[in-house]
């Protein structure tokens, strides 16, 4: 209905299917402007603020806090004051939440596997039909889910492919070897596989660091960098956070660790420590991640800097949070010549989940979306 | 990757893999390939309830099909576990431990203490726990508190398909003897389970529900019905929390202590008879170490003291149910100070 936006249950990653409502941070009546947090959101992974993706007056709260609801069930409307209560209550009466787009026996599911030279790689593939794909690649210890606020936001106007690195998610517990060379041939053989001759790289930390690393080794098949909280633009890194991460043998141990990941420790909940469990207690995990963290990171020494050697091409975007308690900020000074440099004041080391709606918008208006 | 299997597919994938990995593991049991002696049809029985079905086709003649004589071949496995192997043996009913208490309370569990800490017992007891299953008094018991109430054993009642598959890859890497309890109605549950090997380490408790007036300890099918009780309370504004303490020995008492300390309120849920069981156990430690942080009185929901009835409305009055559950929550809420 002309004048009607309507604000939904977001889609955070590839498994959300429904989220609770815990807060609304705005009254009706309140003039809303795009970014502005509305209301805030949590799944058995993560909670977050709905952030307002177009402008305009909020003339309807209808989902009530603690109310459980399915992906893109209408949990507000906006209009403008020239909109009549009665067209409002007609749109909502009218209002039907569409079905999952990824029900299980859906053509497209949303996990993949591909055989990389011998590496069985779990990946997602999602977003827009043409263009040059957008790939994401994630840091140390993490996987694929680490873009659930990225991927389908960047999504609505490219290709996305993200990626699980070997030994990492449930990608197979094998490394093609401990070094930035190794992991961006892994890479270049993905992009293969997945029929990929040239992508946008986003990449966050170690992950940040392979990007590069594949620029500087085949610069064609890199159209522009995107680097997050990014290792290999310089020396310092927080040996107590990667070698943590890879002993820590329980909860205990390992919830303080993914706290320093984040500027506000609330978003660590117990789900996402008992999944990160999960992953790291497959069989040969620790050791890998150890045999990777002592390669790359040993004594909080960063063995290699791909990233001080970029030029100005491919085109640069460095993004950082101001607390970074893993890769300091500082290191952003750093940053490729003409590159961009945006640093997020009360954001951690995870500024695409932090930040989610300014980093996707830096994204997509680097790579000209 | 994560695929949904039943739990009775994880005891199988984890004994599959387990195998295949370490030589030394052997699996003896009765009837656990298909009878002794069922010339071409040896794979097709797979134990009472099919749990080792497909092995012995992978795996051969280190799956060994046992005389009806659970002290012998009870006997036979610690012994062999004393020697070196590392044998998973499948005790049926856990009611019918009885008969080889002495190779287990004093032999396996007793061996690294009378030998100077020079003998190492690797031993698996397999046994299915538990009522529900329509079998009578001699069939459908809960007695997980005999054997955590002796020191040497360990003790593991999983709830769900993925601790199932850990803690019994853990329970076979372990160098001690285990009694694995595995509840009958919940084999055919399903969940998210990693198809690679991997292993939970022992005495650690699993949080499985977050809530800030009122925590639940429990294990085994009691997980399943304080999560139906939970869902109930959460629709009066009560948040539950649920501790699955997953290994009765060790116990991972902490995970109990922070829980309370945070919510001030416990209910002990157990499904064994109520005269010193784990419920009396977690509610004598917590009034012990968290008396403080009480705000009313603990509230223990157990079966009454009686066997098992063999009457099928009885057993199911037997059970403790969701709606006895939130009954205890609701009387330690209305309880103590506010």
């Amino acid at each position: 209905m002309a004048g009607i936006t309507p604000i939904v249950m977001p889609k955070w990653g590839l498994s959300m299917k429904e989220g609770t409502v815990t807060a609304w941070l705005v009254d009706e009546g309140t003039t809303i402007h795009v970014g502005m947090p509305i209301l805030e959101v949590e799944t058995d992974k993560i909670a977050n603020a709905v952030e307002a993706p177009d402008p305009g007056l909020l003339r309807r709260k209808l989902a009530d806090v603690g109310d459980f609801l399915p992906v893109k069930a209408l949990l507000g409307v906006m209009a403008g004051d020239d909109v009549s209560d009665a067209d409002i209550d007609a749109y909502v009466a009218a209002y039907v939440t569409p079905a999952a787009d990824d029900d299980e026996d859906d053509a497209a599911p949303a996990y993949q596997f591909v055989d990389v030279k011998g590496i069985r790689t779990r990946y997602a593939r999602k977003g827009a039909a043409e263009g040059t794909p957008v790939l994401f690649i994630h840091g140390f210890g993490g996987d694929l889910d680490n873009w659930l606020f990225n991927i389908d936001a960047v999504g609505e106007k490219a290709p996305v492919l993200a990626f699980d690195l070997p030994g990492h998610g449930q990608s197979a517990i094998h490394l093609p070897g401990a070094s930035l060379a190794a992991l961006a041939d892994f890479v270049a053989d993905f992009m293969d596989a997945v029929v990929v001759q040239r992508a946008h790289l986003v990449g966050h930390s170690m992950g940040a660091a392979i990007a590069a690393k594949l620029a500087l080794m085949d610069a064609q098949r890199v159209a522009s960098l995107t680097l997050i909280g990014a290792a290999g633009l310089g020396s310092e890194i927080n040996a107590d956070y990667t070698g943590g991460f890879a002993t820590a043998p329980s909860r205990r141990e390992l919830k303080p660790l993914l706290e320093m990941l984040f500027a506000d420790a609330s978003l660590v909940n117990r789900q996402m420590v008992d999944d990160v469990l999960k992953y790291k207690r497959l069989d040969g995990v620790t050791e890998l991640l150890s045999e990777l963290g002592g390669a790359l990171f040993g004594g909080g020494q960063q063995s290699e800097q791909p990233a001080r050697e970029l030029g100005s091409s491919p085109a640069a975007l460095v993004l950082w949070g101001r607390e970074d308690r893993i890769v300091p900020a500082a290191h952003a000074a750093n940053a490729p010549p003409g590159a961009k440099v945006e640093v997020f004041d009360g954001v951690g080391h995870m500024a695409q989940m932090e930040r989610a709606s300014d980093v996707n918008r830096l994204i997509l208006a680097h790579i000209g979306g | 990757m994560a695929r949904k299997i039943s739990m009775k597919q994880a005891v199988n994938e984890a004994l599959d893999q387990a195998m295949a990995a370490d030589p030394s593991v052997i699996c003896m049991g009765e009837d656990i390939v298909g009878g002794a002696g069922a010339n071409g049809e040896k794979d097709a029985w797979g134990g009472v309830l099919g749990v080792t079905k497909g092995l012995y086709a992978k795996h051969g003649d280190r799956l060994l099909d046992t005389p009806l004589s659970e002290s012998a071949y009870i006997g036979a496995a610690v012994g062999a576990a004393a020697c070196g192997m590392r044998p998973v043996a499948e005790l049926m009913f856990i009611d019918f431990m009885g008969v080889c208490f002495d190779q287990i309370f004093n032999q396996a569990a007793k061996f690294k203490y009378m030998f100077g800490g020079k003998a190492e017992t690797p031993v698996v007891i397999r046994a299915m726990v538990g009522a529900g299953f329509r079998a009578a008094g001699q069939h459908s018991q809960m007695l997980t508190p005999l054997f955590t109430h002796i020191p040497g054993l360990k003790v593991v009642c999983p709830s769900n398909p993925y601790d199932t598959k850990g803690l019994l890859i853990q329970s076979i890497r372990d160098n001690d003897p285990v009694i694995f309890c595995e509840h009958k109605n919940l084999y055919a549950i399903e969940g998210e389970v990693p198809e690679a090997s991997y292993a939970i380490p022992f005495g650690e408790a699993s949080v499985v529900r977050d809530g800030k007036h009122c925590s639940i300890v429990t294990y085994g099918l009691m997980v399943h019905r304080s999560l139906e009780a939970a869902a109930a309370l959460a629709k009066e504004g009560v948040e539950v929390e649920i501790v699955d303490l997953r290994t009765l020995s060790p116990l991972d008492i902490d995970t109990v202590l922070d829980s309370v300390t945070k919510t001030g309120r416990l209910v002990c849920v157990d499904e064994a008879s109520p005269r010193c069981n784990i419920a009396t156990d977690i509610s004598a430690q917590v009034a012990m170490h968290a008396f403080g942080a009480l705000k009313a009185q603990i509230e223990m929901v157990t079966p009454p003291h009686t066997p098992v009835p063999f009457s099928p409305t009885l057993e199911d009055m037997y059970i403790p149910s969701a709606g006895q559950i939130a009954d205890a929550v609701r009387r330690t809420l209305k309880g103590g100070k506010h």
